[in-house]
């Protein structure tokens, strides 16, 4: 699954940094029908967690009332240098990952 | 006969400025569809992270190095990354080989063919998608410049014929919205003048990207009018009308719409 | 029978219909549910939506909750909810003292005009909450594309 990540390359310790994440998924509801009538089965990304340096940070849990392609925007304190790792699982188990490297000074 | 002799100079001035084409809304008053949008899509829009159409942007990146086809070839073999910048500017345009009037997603269909030996991107396929946003994205803030000379000339005039046909259930036509009616409101929404710099665009309805030609579908479906098959000759005739109207209006792909 | 015991039969009978008629909240049980009878405290959290969406599919939300983020005082988890969609839960937000801002922001889908419900359950237990209403009207024109 194709996704974008965006925190600040480097930060200060102790920093307040802004992490977004958009993901490329359909977020199928399962309250759609096609051309010819049948409902197609519901598929979204339920689950969505955010590691850095392999403690999670962050966490939530998705339905289908969150929008397609979905966007989060949430905050992090820098730590220390290391990987922020996205990791997320839809409803038919398929699941993703991203992660980004940060540089913490001080 | 001095009425004659008037008749006569008004209708040789009027022969020599047909030539100039009469616009519906002259070039100082041309509005992207951004314009029409609430705050919130055009912010989402100017996010270069998160407007949704960008994944698609990437997307095109990615396959554009791609080798692909029998041949084993990538577009980047052939293009430099750098020549592509204005190119979908400049489309529908003729294509000299053939002489048809060709828009980007039938080129970029003609080189896959032609040059790599590959199968065509279907009409809204992701691949299709990704490729022409990356490549409009290439374009992105310079001025929509199709040309209606020589061989175009027949395609603009079909185009324009059909851009002021009444049709569909309601007997509209694209002019009496998007001339006649643009800024005004439809339900809660403002009428836009329906112009294509921003497509491939991602439309919240769809909840996804979509093309030109699809974005024209929907306006045929919301008349109730036949929707004509993805490719058709007036589609084709329709997109060069359209950037002839917008002519000026600077590429924003991927535009974020409702 | 007594009179007594027929008019109390008469309001029983005229209560029942009006209580019908009212509109089950999806949302309160859900609430109560989570809150496990601690009370629901409306502060400390800002729910921020449009007045009037763009297109229902895709709306902007921002929850932000008055929190310290410290070890001793933040903010555990955000909860959203919609009276009007079919899945009432839209979403959980999982935060602790790392976060170091308690501030959440995504798009969700708004299946109509309603109000939407942010509740935030604090480290010391407390729950806090914050409710924004929202006009989601359907596209002008039908779109078979």
């Amino acid at each position: 699954m194709a996704a974008r990540i965006q925190i600040p390359r480097e930060a200060r310790r102790g920093e307040v940094i802004e992490v977004r994440i958009l993901i490329q998924h359909p977020m199928e509801t399962g309250y759609r029908h096609d051309d010819v009538g049948h409902l197609i089965k519901r598929n979204v990304i339920n689950v969505l967690s955010c590691r850095y340096d392999g403690v999670e940070v962050f966490r939530a849990d998705l339905s289908s009332g969150i929008s397609a392609n979905p966007y989060v925007q949430f905050y992090t304190v820098a730590e220390a240098s290391g990987d922020l790792e996205f990791t997320w699982a839809d409803d038919e188990g398929e699941r993703g990952s991203e992660r980004q490297a940060i540089v913490v000074k001080g | 006969m001095r009425r004659a002799g008037i008749a006569l100079a008004a209708a040789a001035l009027a022969a020599g400025v047909a030539h100039a084409e009469k616009r519906a809304i002259p070039p100082g008053e041309l509005k992207s569809g951004s314009a029409f949008v609430g705050s919130d899509l055009r912010a989402l829009q100017n996010d270069d992270f998160a407007n949704p159409g960008m994944l698609w942007v990437e997307r095109g990146e990615k396959l554009w190095s791609e080798p692909a086809g029998r041949k084993k070839i990538a577009c980047a073999g052939c293009h430099k990354v750098q020549s592509m910048r204005g190119v979908a500017a400049g489309y529908p345009k003729i294509d000299k080989a053939s002489g048809k009037l060709v828009n980007l997603e039938g080129r970029i269909n003609a080189c896959r063919i032609d040059r790599l030996g590959a199968e065509p991107f279907r009409y809204e396929s992701e691949e299709m998608l990704s490729i022409t946003a990356y490549l409009a994205r290439r374009s992105l803030g310079l001025p929509i410049k199709a040309s209606i000379d020589g061989a175009a000339r027949a395609h603009f005039e079909a185009g324009r014929t059909s851009y002021h046909l009444r049709r569909g259930q309601m007997n509209l036509s694209c002019a009496h919205c998007h001339d006649a009616q643009w800024g005004k409101r439809l339900l809660s929404e403002t009428i836009s003048q329906g112009h294509p710099n921003a497509y491939p665009a991602y439309r919240m309805e769809w909840q996804t990207m979509g093309s030109l030609e699809r974005r024209l579908r929907a306006c045929l479906s919301g008349i109730r009018a036949e929707m004509l098959p993805y490719g058709s000759q007036e589609y084709l005739d329709l997109e060069l009308y359209l950037a002839w109207r917008a002519q000026g209006l600077p590429i924003e792909t991927p535009g974020v719409r409702r | 029978m007594r009179r007594r015991d027929f008019l109390a039969g008469a309001v029983g009978a005229l209560a029942l219909p009006s209580a019908a008629l009212a509109q089950a909240d999806p949302v309160d049980p859900l609430v109560r549910a989570l809150a496990g009878g601690a009370p629901l405290r409306k502060g400390r959290v800002t729910l921020v939506l449009p007045q009037l969406a763009d297109n229902g599919n895709s709306v902007p939300i921002r929850i932000t909750v008055e929190s310290p983020m410290t070890p001793a005082d933040h903010v555990k988890s955000i909860h959203l909810y919609s009276e009007r969609n079919p899945v009432p839960n839209m979403a959980n937000f999982y935060l602790g003292p790392r976060a170091g801002r308690a501030e959440i922001n995504s798009r969700v889908r708004l299946a109509g005009s309603q109000r939407v419900t942010a509740v935030a359950k604090l480290s010391d237990g407390s729950f806090w909450y914050d409710a924004a209403p929202i006009v989601v009207t359907l596209s002008a024109c039908l779109d078979e594309s």
